[in-house]
């Protein structure tokens, strides 16, 4: 049992905390939902009346079902691709390879790299110029004789969103890998040697033991790469600019809020990337918790 | 670490908090670099690098020499084209800490956004009291009021519908300057026949750009203008004919447009890998960075089907509705509106001055080509820098093009726009 003056110095401590985010989280959230159901347009703010309509216009709008479909086609492209690759890199350093520090360091080293500087870098990577002005990605595979593989990467109309999804992959895929990585680690060495002994394949063990083990790491990289996907800006920023084939919610909620002055529905995009997001994490939590309070 | 200290930490973080909410009813106080007598000009822009931000300092020190008792305070926010420093400005507004004054596109995106919120004072006063009204073209003052009030001063202006040419491509092929849009398109045909990228383009508002030129050379000037006040019907045949212009000009660029920067796409035609480029006059000044030679490495024109017309857009300073300190503002705005401002900002900025007496003598060729048109042209503003729509129906007018550009459905676009001018427009 704590002390009362323990307690109280306890509640003043996380006071600021608990206060901070009750205003800059709870409140503006709270707010943001206000806006949105207003017809608020232009400088000024507008807190008239406007049921859902800013919803409804926003379902019934050519450019947010572009959005959505984008928002598709990137999360499953990112998640899948970055889990996976993350998932082999990880295996691949397990395997007790010499130089492993140096391999864990290469692959992290993306990740602390801005969004902003690896656009600029994959921009020129994926460039489409074709004839003299050909360069990057598809320069080498013409070098190398494979020009077939030569293509207008983000500047395909639908599945060029997937080839942004890629510059992502390579940035997040070493941060899957380390997750994974200590997940496995964290297996004992017993379980695997036991396995073993029962005569059991490499790939068995994998199969069977490793990864259902491993299902809280693949859990919390689907929670984090999900919600990063879902917000994601700057990346598509940096490698194309804002155009209309490569929009997402995040790009079209910044324009028409602060190029268009449309505050209602730029907050009704807010809100509903929020629900997205929470759709995705509210379960985690969830289960955390729970899990949590049965140890 | 004892209990004391950690008690001590919480209340100092909580009253940091409580000075924080009391600190926005006196936001002066926050701003280190205004002294406290008030006798300085915040001035905001989104000019941070390159020859805008060279051709403002110009200006300040001509401000500084008439004014030395006044201090100036540069707020510019970095970020292209002002989308970020204006996302900033929207911000200080609402909270109603405006600057003093603040740069942004002479037009409807000042009139139709700033003076419909409130934020920005007429300046008749100050033309009349200045004979700025003598000085600067007489189709400029339209463009730039509302119901009789003059409301921004324009420092500068550039020129929006110029078609920029490499002379050695179009000589190698046989073609001529173009005058109409349908001798553009004859020449297109024969450059694309002959294995010549006919018409560099680059990322969307380049797009938007072009699509507000090929508007203008098929429309004409009085039925273009006729789009922004309500006269010119969007649904019409003739915008149709002129939206098909457009669907056909873009079968003539380049395939990579989405991933180039209008500096990408100019320097085609310079390198002479494309014939045609519809940009901007800043593209001379990038022409000239680039060590080219006028009249030699590129050749210009109106845009076709615009000659005798300048569509101008303009960077101006206005008078903040509230401003701190509205004596330096004005004294700011009369350095802008002068010919010594302008004189000092313009040939370092690569554009001409919004007034018609500047010195010729300090201006290159192109330079002293446009100051001639600007004096005797029709004056038409532009679409993409925000000189005949308000933030909000330019913003639907993207989002119309962009599906466009995606889909290719002329009917559908045609009816986008007509969305647009009756949602944010004058068709309401």
């Amino acid at each position: 049992m704590l002390r009362d003056k323990d307690r109280f110095l306890n509640i003043l401590l996380v006071s600021p905390s608990i206060l901070a985010v009750l205003i800059f989280v709870y409140v503006f959230i709270g707010w943001s939902v206000r806006v949105s159901l207003s017809k608020w347009k232009g400088l000024n703010a507008d807190y008239t009346w406007n049921s859902i309509n800013n919803y409804l216009e926003l379902f019934a709008d050519p450019r947010f079902h572009v959005d959505i479909r984008n928002t598709v086609i990137f999360t499953g492209v990112f998640v899948f691709g970055s889990i996976s690759l993350g998932f082999t890199l990880a295996v691949m350093l397990d395997q007790g390879l010499k130089g492993e520090g140096f391999f864990r360091s290469l692959f992290l080293f993306p990740m602390a790299i801005s969004y902003i500087v690896t656009g600029v870098v994959w921009r020129w990577l994926m460039s489409p110029a074709t004839g003299t002005r050909t360069s990057g990605f598809n320069l080498l595979f013409s070098y190398l004789g494979l020009d077939s593989l030569a293509n207008a990467w983000h500047t395909t109309p639908t599945w060029g969103i997937a080839a942004i999804a890629l510059a992502a992959i390579w940035q997040m895929s070493g941060y899957t890998m380390a997750l994974y990585l200590a997940g496995l680690r964290a297996i004992p060495v017993e379980l695997r040697e036991a396995a073993q002994i029962d005569g059991a394949s490499e790939l068995q063990i994998y199969r069977h033991i490793m990864l259902p083990l491993l299902s809280p790491v693949t859990l919390s990289a689907l929670i984090i790469l999900g919600h990063m996907s879902l917000k994601v800006f700057d990346l598509i920023v940096a490698i194309a600019g804002k155009q209309l084939p490569l929009d997402v919610p995040a790009i079209y909620m910044w324009q028409i809020t602060f190029d268009g002055l449309f505050y209602g529905k730029g907050a009704a995009i807010g809100i509903l990337l929020l629900i997205s997001v929470a759709v995705l994490i509210i379960p985690y939590i969830r289960h955390t918790l729970r899990t949590e309070a049965q140890q | 670490m004892n209990k004391r200290f950690f008690a001590l930490l919480s209340i100092l973080v909580i009253a940091s908090f409580a000075l924080a909410a009391c600190g926005g009813s006196a936001p002066a106080a926050e701003e280190p670099a205004a002294p406290s007598g008030g006798n300085s000009v915040e001035v905001f822009s989104w000019w941070t690098g390159g020859g805008e931000a060279a051709g403002l300092d110009a200006m300040i020190v001509v401000f500084k020499a008439e004014n030395p008792d006044i201090e100036f305070v540069n707020a510019a926010v970095a970020g292209g084209a002002g989308t970020n420093a204006r996302a900033v400005l929207a911000t200080r507004l609402q909270s109603g800490d405006p600057p003093d004054s603040w740069q942004g596109h002479a037009g409807q995106e000042l009139i139709g956004t700033y003076v419909a919120g409130g934020q920005i004072e007429p300046l008749n006063d100050l033309y009349e009291a200045e004979g700025w009204l003598a000085v600067m073209p007489e189709t400029l003052i339209p463009l730039i009021s509302d119901n009789g009030n003059i409301y921004s001063v324009p420092v500068n202006i550039h020129r929006a519908n110029v078609l920029w040419y490499n002379p050695a491509v179009l000589e190698a092929n046989g073609v001529e300057v173009p005058g109409t849009v349908d001798e553009w398109f004859a020449a297109m045909d024969t450059l694309q026949a002959a294995g010549v990228t006919p018409l560099a383009l680059g990322e969307q508002w380049t797009q938007l750009h072009l699509f507000e030129t090929v508007l203008l050379g098929s429309l004409g000037a009085d039925a273009y203008n006729g789009l922004w006040d309500g006269s010119t019907d969007w649904g019409s045949a003739e915008v149709k004919a002129a939206l098909d212009d457009f669907a056909k000009a873009l079968t003539y660029t380049n395939s990579d447009a989405a991933s180039l920067s209008w500096q990408d796409a100019a320097q085609l035609v310079v390198n002479g890998d494309a014939a045609f480029n519809v940009m901007g006059d800043w593209a001379e000044g990038y022409f000239r960075e680039l060590g080219k030679e006028p009249n030699v490495d590129y050749g210009w024109a109106a845009t076709p089907g615009s000659d005798g017309v300048f569509q101008f857009l303009s960077d101006s300073f206005v008078l903040a509705v509230g401003a701190p300190d509205p004596e330096a503002a004005t004294a700011w705005l009369k350095v802008a509106g002068s010919k010594a401002g302008q004189e000092a900002f313009n040939p370092v900025k690569g554009s001409i001055c919004a007034r018609t007496d500047c010195d010729r003598a300090l201006f290159g060729v192109y330079l002293q080509s446009a100051m001639d048109d600007w004096s005797s042209n029709i004056v038409v503003g532009s679409l993409t820098h925000g000189t005949v729509a308000n933030d909000s129906w330019k913003s639907e007018i993207d989002t119309a093009l962009g599906l466009f550009l995606a889909g290719g459905d002329v009917d559908a676009f045609q009816s986008a726009l007509v969305a647009a001018c009756k949602s944010s427009g004058p068709c309401q």
